[in-house]
């Protein structure tokens, strides 16, 4: 049998990656917008960023308790982030400051 | 804790998939993204009043406003140098040499945050930053208003604007800062060609902007008709300043600065935020070598790889961002004995 590796690869990196019976919730960032300004999920789920500009982003939140920084985000990347803090996280792009997201953890 | 579960990468997929690569925007096509704004945008808690707009010149070119009575805003942002000073660094109390160029001002009123590093979220926000800063003006905001709101000239026109307020720490930067959106670039060849002129622009600068917008990859930042995303970038000048990281502590923000207009370009070197290239054509060499490797370098410099001509074309191109700015009548301030006092 012949496994194409690098599908396998990414196959197991997200099961591995993604909490059991957890949500994802995907938002893109598209023509320097956020797809959504506010999005709700529940503690443990995730938070897909996909990238579908053809510029870098940045994501990040330093609301206490809940901060990240995916540093620089190429064109057609994506980053999953898990949210296990109960609040509401402020999400920037650092590059674009308009750029921003309200994450409500419940 | 929150943590980040994975990054699944493109690149990974890259060995197995066909991502379709974006086909490059026809020219026509790209034009439409530089198209001039039809009117100035001011804010629905700071709307214009021609009475705003006179008071705010008149504070701008207003000595008084500074500790020694002597430096005023128009010192640094010179109408007759497209609202810069000329210098690779700005000039400030007692003829030191501050850290950074003093940027133009041109076109402020499409910015969101305001300073190199974006430390202030509006030109309200701004307008005492300067005069308040001991290496600038070296005033302060209770000196300021008491000198303004004494000279009888200024509080009447105040007074017609705000009524009983008057001259206040909250209207002097009101009035500021309507004055400064108003301060716009003139109509350059570059937009008689966006509207329509074939003849606006040499072939030469045609090419330069197909550059500009393509393999030299500059609508990467200098986006729109200002070409700026107002947005903070590490471009890899090697120096120390950590500019938008002293207040972002994220990696990205580690030596990065707002992307600057280049309406008028030709006209305000020396150029970045330091000073340190002096002419456009350095600053495509700059972009042509790709930046001074580290963690903070936007990903989107690299080497470009440029030929001569290609760097002629694109020195063309900006050439045709300076546009035909009416001359600015320097006020006449009320009270000049006072000034001397």
């Amino acid at each position: 049998m012949h496994f194409n590796i690098p599908i396998l690869s990414a196959a197991l990196l997200i099961a591995a990656a993604a909490p059991l019976h957890a949500e994802n919730v995907i938002v893109y960032q598209e023509g320097k917008k956020f797809s959504e300004a506010e999005v709700a999920v529940k503690v443990g789920e995730t938070v897909t960023f996909t990238n579908k500009d053809p510029i870098t982003h940045n994501v990040y939140s330093s609301t206490p308790g809940m901060a990240f920084d995916l540093k620089q985000q190429k064109p057609d990347e994506s980053t999953t982030i898990t949210f296990d803090h109960v609040g509401e996280a402020t999400v920037q792009c650092a590059i674009h400051p308009l750029m921003k997201l309200k994450v409500d953890v419940q | 804790m929150l943590q980040i579960a994975c990054r699944v990468l493109m690149l990974l997929l890259a060995g197995t998939m066909t991502v379709a690569a974006a086909e490059p925007r026809p020219r026509d096509d790209m034009k439409k993204d530089f198209v001039r704004p039809a009117g100035v945008p001011y804010p629905a808690d700071n709307p214009y009043e021609t009475h705003k707009v006179n008071l705010g010149q008149m504070l701008f070119f207003e000595p008084r406003l500074s500790g020694s009575k002597w430096i005023s805003c128009a010192s640094c942002h010179n109408p007759g140098l497209s609202w810069g000073d000329g210098l690779a660094r700005g000039i400030g109390t007692d003829m030191k040499t501050l850290g950074r160029r003093s940027p133009t001002i041109l076109n402020m009123a499409w910015a969101n945050l305001v300073m190199w590093d974006g430390r202030k979220t509006s030109l309200e926000d701004q307008a005492f930053g300067p005069v308040t800063s001991p290496a600038e003006m070296n005033g302060t905001i209770e000196e300021a208003v008491a000198r303004i709101g004494a000279i009888g000239a200024y509080q009447a026109e105040f007074k017609t604007v705000f009524g009983d307020e008057g001259v206040s720490a909250r209207t002097i930067p009101l009035v500021l800062a309507t004055y400064e959106r108003s301060i716009v670039s003139g109509e350059a060849p570059f937009d008689r060609w966006i509207a329509g002129d074939q003849t606006a622009i040499s072939d030469d600068a045609k090419r330069g902007f197909d550059l500009f917008t393509g393999k030299a990859r500059c609508t990467g930042c200098h986006t729109s008709w200002n070409f700026t995303d107002n947005g903070f970038h590490d471009i890899g000048l090697p120096d120390t300043d950590i500019g938008r990281g002293e207040w972002l502590k994220v990696e990205s923000m580690q030596h990065a600065f707002k992307t600057p207009t280049l309406r008028d370009a030709d006209r305000r070197g020396p150029y970045m935020h330091d000073g340190s290239l002096g002419t456009l054509a350095d600053v495509v060499d700059h972009y042509d070598r790709g930046g001074l490797m580290r963690p903070s370098l936007s990903n989107m410099m690299q080497p470009l790889h440029l030929s001569g001509t290609e760097k002629q074309d694109l020195l063309a191109f900006l050439g045709t961002l300076t546009g035909n700015n009416a001359p600015v009548t320097v006020p006449v301030l009320p009270n000049p004995q006072a000034a001397r006092n």
